[in-house]
């Protein structure tokens, strides 16, 4: 059964076409003159310089990275703590509610989590008077407390792969825990800390639903600006941003996995010497 | 064994038989009090007392899951005792954290900084204490140099071999000059050829320093091989404390003789009790065993008398005393080892006896060969009674 | 790590015996710099009878967090769901009011939940619901199974880069991957004008606004999340098994049947968790591509708070659709935690 039989290449061809044509009819039409998105009418880049001239969208743009990177940098930091917490602290009093709020964002529906968080920012306004009305500092705080669910595996996983003697190895060699954790724990857990970081800024980045619900007047994000121009209809600008955003993300995801594999043919590299230097002692 | 080895134990000796000049007197370094330490229901330590003395090299040995691990990870201060005390030079450490204990620890797995150079693995105890950075690399370099990397200083962990990697450890875990190095497995990840060579490398270094090291090893070869005394322990417990010679001759128990290499096991009954000598008659063998030391035993009650493989005479020709310590079999198997042959003896029982014979020389047909009627007899001395 | 170690203060604080340890501490540490003077806030966080020693205030930091922002919002949730829409700021009615001053009158309100049972709209949307992201999760793994059995089997090279075709998706917009199916399914659409095209049919298919359409959508969108699990179990499976099958007489068909189906079981529910939940509640499929005639819960819901702004009854069908979905979580969760006992038992 090691090869693959004719039924599973085409199975895979089908899933495959069936998540990239879409992705690429969009991005074809972007390029078309044509108003009418489905009737090509020639190559043009208009709708591209259109897009540029929008400043509603520019402005929801530029929110969204905010929002994206303010919440990223923060559910790194708690998701991190979490993980450190659910891996190395063994048992304390409240852990399982503590694991349980942890993991429950991951399958809330999203409805929900916007809802509540929602009235709880209402009820807080009428009690203490903060925050005074929504905005971008209620959606951050939604998206941290959704994101940091996501970190916290990643940094979980991590932390369970790594072999905690290099820890113990550092503090009997005199470091006490918080330098231990700064000086070996952080170093070497860096990779997982910056995919923790780049999945929370992409899902803060994507984001409609709660962003919705939290969202105040002034603080519409792209998301948001998108839907509301998507459910009038398809346009051929909407076409344009979405073909420069799927381009932004195939483009770092493609350069990560290029960086990760030749990191990982030196790290061989680096090994296979060593042992042919063994052999020869 | 090393001249230094023999003058501790010599020293050891007479310190624990009570009477010795003072000066030549070992300074015990750790001393381990009624030790315990449960996990839940589980006792991985049970009552565990222990002296180790400055400047030898100790073994804990014992299978997986017997608590020498543990034990091990207490001196260094990553569990504590659930009762009991640890004393490291004269200082109460029980509850000390490992990072103000005066011990280092070699890991099984090295535990090497995988994000820093060799040279910075070396130095990281160092710069802990605050030392000079000056100081620190003279230091790291004279370190380097003992175990013969220092033209691999800016090397990554993942840059070196196996070997490499354990000297790495050895020397970052010795760089601060502990007063005591704890070792858990230190060639357990090690190939066989590789693992011979370190054994001795790891004496020499030890005795060059003059660091106390604990050693922990499941394998017995290692520790026999390594240790100035070694401590064997199963489910907890330390069932013996004793150089290595003793604890082959003079194994105090039916668990240590079996596991300090191999032995034949005969189970009977005490019939002669005297001062000097006693009797046991086993069913499985066809002689009584007549042992020329006493025992406190009682008679008539079980015995257990161990053989060792090498001290069991084997022969065509009927013993010149036929009345004890002898019997008859066939030869079952012979398992040709290279330098000696084991001959496994189906006795008239059904008992299967091990005898090892030394293949001392090269083009000699064997005389003795599959299926032969041969004896098997043993001297008075040879044999040694032991618990259960 | 040992639990008793403290990860800010240090072991000193819980070091029974200080004297012995101090002169231990000098010894090795005499070249440490002196330590650095306290100020009094940190006498008070860490030292004294209500001091938060470094592993309580490392837990302390996320736990907080939690607490305020996600169990006392549902708390909020369950409050307003037993209160009664009126218009206002907020708008819906308190809960528990001071009456003169003297008593306290606290006012349950069950309209909201009683409009979820009589009114049939809330009954269908749950049930449309559960349908709908059942018979969408039975399609993803049709699909996502062959594929990620066919990853699994690939060389290692190229299972990297199919990996990768496979979570690509998982990072560009949500919405955007949406929103490429309404140009493609409406009725002047890329598919429909293919399908004329080509003379297949004269007259284009309804194919945006039905339930069809959100099949296509939740599929689409969630199809990495079925893949993912699956591979990694399929992934471990050990190809001699298989063959060891085969050895024994078994032909190849019954061999997956019975080897390598089975034991990839574990992925199978994981992929199907992670696609069946999030479906349920699903607001932007069905809303882009369902049209105005689906009923999805999530969309009721948000039409409920957005439209009709009666955050009583949206409260009250959040707190059901909580309800239908708490089995399949915990029932996930408890799975979950025996194969990772199993897998931790195996290792060892």
């Amino acid at each position: 059964m090691s090869k693959r039989s004719p039924f599973l290449i085409s199975c895979m061809a089908f899933g495959f076409a069936f998540l990239y044509v879409p992705l690429l009819l969009l991005m074809i039409y972007s390029f078309n003159d044509s108003k009418l998105v489905t009737v090509w009418g020639g190559f043009s880049t208009r709708w591209y310089g259109e897009l540029f001239q929008d400043d509603q969208i520019l402005g929801a743009a530029r929110t969204s990275l905010v929002i994206a990177a303010m919440s990223a940098t923060l559910s790194t930091i708690l998701g991190t703590i979490c993980g450190l917490v659910l891996a190395r602290f063994g048992r304390f009093r409240g852990r399982t509610l503590f694991s349980g709020m942890i993991t429950a964002p991951l399958v809330m529906p999203e409805v929900i989590t916007g809802l509540s968080i929602l009235l709880l920012f209402v009820a807080l306004e009428q009690l203490i008077g903060w925050p005074e009305g929504r905005g971008m500092t209620t959606i951050t705080i939604a998206h941290v407390t959704f994101t940091m669910a996501y970190v916290t595996i990643i940094i979980q996983s991590r932390l369970g792969q790594m072999d905690e003697s290099i820890e113990e190895a550092a503090m009997d060699l005199g470091a006490r825990p918080l330098k231990v954790f700064f000086l070996i724990t952080l170093p070497i857990i860096a990779p997982a800390l910056l995919s923790g970081w780049l999945l929370s800024f992409t899902l803060s980045l994507d984001d409609l639903v709660i962003a919705s619900f939290t969202a105040g007047p002034s603080s519409t994000t792209l998301p948001m600006v998108v839907f509301s121009s998507v459910r009038l209809g398809v346009t051929p600008k909407i076409n344009a941003l979405a073909t420069l955003l799927v381009s932004a993300a195939a483009f770092c995801i493609v350069i990560a996995a290029i960086i990760m594999r030749r990191a990982e043919r030196e790290r061989e590299r680096a090994i296979a010497k060593a042992m042919a230097e063994q052999e020869q002692m | 064994m090393s001249q230094f080895a023999r003058n501790l134990q010599d020293q050891v000796a007479r310190a624990e038989k009570g009477g010795s000049i003072p000066t030549d007197t070992p300074r015990s370094i750790i001393q381990i009090q009624n030790v315990t330490r449960k996990f839940g229901d589980f006792v991985a330590v049970n009552d565990v007392s222990l002296t180790i003395y400055e400047g030898e090299l100790f073994s804990l040995l014992g299978g997986s899951g017997c608590g020498k691990t543990t034990l091990l990870r207490m001196l260094a201060g990553f569990e504590t005792p659930s009762s009991g005390r640890i004393l490291i030079d004269g200082q109460d450490m029980t509850h000390i954290p490992p990072f103000e204990r005066p011990v280092n620890m070699m890991f099984q797995s090295y535990a090497l900084f995988p994000h820093m150079t060799v040279e910075q693995n070396v130095a990281f105890g160092l710069k802990q204490d605050g030392m000079p950075s000056a100081e620190v690399k003279k230091r790291v370099a004279e370190m380097l140099d003992i175990v013969e990397l220092s033209a691999l200083g800016k090397r990554k962990p993942h840059q070196l071999s196996g070997g490499q990697r354990q000297r790495v450890a050895l020397v970052r875990a010795l760089a601060k000059r502990p007063k005591v190095l704890l070792l858990d497995e230190p060639l357990g990840a090690l190939d066989k050829k590789l693992r011979e060579r370190t054994q001795l490398e790891l004496v020499n270094i030890q005795e060059s320093l003059g660091v106390t090291f604990v050693v922990v090893t499941h394998d017995q070869e290692e520790a026999m091989t390594m240790s100035c005394r070694v401590a064997i322990m199963n489910q907890g417990r330390i069932l013996q404390v004793d150089t290595p010679h003793a604890m082959y001759e003079y194994p105090n128990t039916r668990f240590v003789a079996e596991f300090f290499g191999s032995v034949n096991m005969f189970e009977g009954i005490l019939v002669e009790d005297e001062a000097d000598h006693v009797v046991i008659d086993c069913p499985e063998l066809s002689r009584p065993i007549y042992v020329s030391h006493g025992v406190s035993g009682r008679e008539g009650g079980t015995a257990y008398a161990a053989i060792r493989p090498e001290k069991v005479a084997l022969s065509k020709e009927e013993p010149a005393d036929t009345s004890r310590n002898c019997s008859t079999g066939v030869v079952q198997d012979i398992v040709y080892l290279g330098g000696e042959s084991t001959y496994l003896v189906k006795l008239d029982s059904g008992r299967v006896v091990r005898v090892s014979l030394q293949n001392a020389y090269r083009a000699a047909e064997p005389e003795i060969t599959w299926d032969d009627r041969v004896w098997i007899s043993w001297q008075p001395s040879n044999v040694v009674v032991v618990s259960s | 790590m040992s639990t008793e170690l403290d990860p800010l203060t240090g072991g000193a604080t819980v070091s029974p015996a200080p004297g012995a340890a101090a002169t231990v501490a000098e010894q090795t540490k005499a070249d440490a710099p002196p330590p650095r003077p306290k100020h009094r806030l940190y006498r008070v966080l860490f030292r004294g009878p209500l001091a938060l020693r470094g592993r309580g205030l490392v837990i302390a930091i996320p736990y907080l967090w939690l607490l305020l922002f996600f169990l006392t919002p549902f708390a909020i949730v369950l409050k307003i769901s037993f209160a009664e829409f009126m218009v206002g700021v907020p708008p819906y009615t308190p809960l528990v009011e001071w009456v003169d001053d003297t008593y306290l009158k606290i006012t349950l309100a069950f309209s909201g939940y009683k409009y979820l049972l009589e009114d049939s709209m809330y009954v269908n949307a749950y049930l449309g619901s559960l349908r709908i992201a059942a018979t969408a999760t039975v399609l993803c793994l049709l699909l996502g199974y062959p594929m990620a059995y066919g990853i699994a089997r690939s060389s290692p090279s190229t299972r990297n880069v199919l990996l990768l075709l496979v979570v690509l998706p998982f990072w560009t917009s949500f919405l955007i991957r949406v929103y490429a199916w309404i140009g493609i399914l409406k009725n002047n659409g890329l598919l429909n004008n293919a399908l004329m095209g080509l003379g297949i049919i004269n007259e284009p298919i309804e194919m945006l606004n039905t339930e069809f359409a959100i099949y296509i959508g939740i599929v689409y969108s969630y199809l990495p999340f079925m893949i993912l699990p699956l591979y990694t179990t399929l992934e471990k499976l050990d190809g001699s098994l298989l063959e060891a099958a085969m050895d024994l007489g078994c032909r190849p068909w019954k061999a997956f049947l019975k080897v390598t189906l089975p034991l990839s079981m574990p992925g199978i529910v994981a992929g199907c968790m992670l696609v069946f939940i999030p479906s349920v509640g699903e607001f932007v499929i069905p809303d882009l591509l369902g049209g105005a005639s689906t009923l999805m819960i999530g969309k009721v819901m948000w039409n409920e708070f957005f439209q009709n702004r009666d955050w009583p009854t949206a409260s009250a069908v959040a707190i059901a659709m909580l309800i239908l979905l708490v089995l399949p979580i915990v029932g996930f969760q408890r799975y979950q935690l025996v194969q990772e006992e199993k897998a931790r038992e195996g290792s060892k």
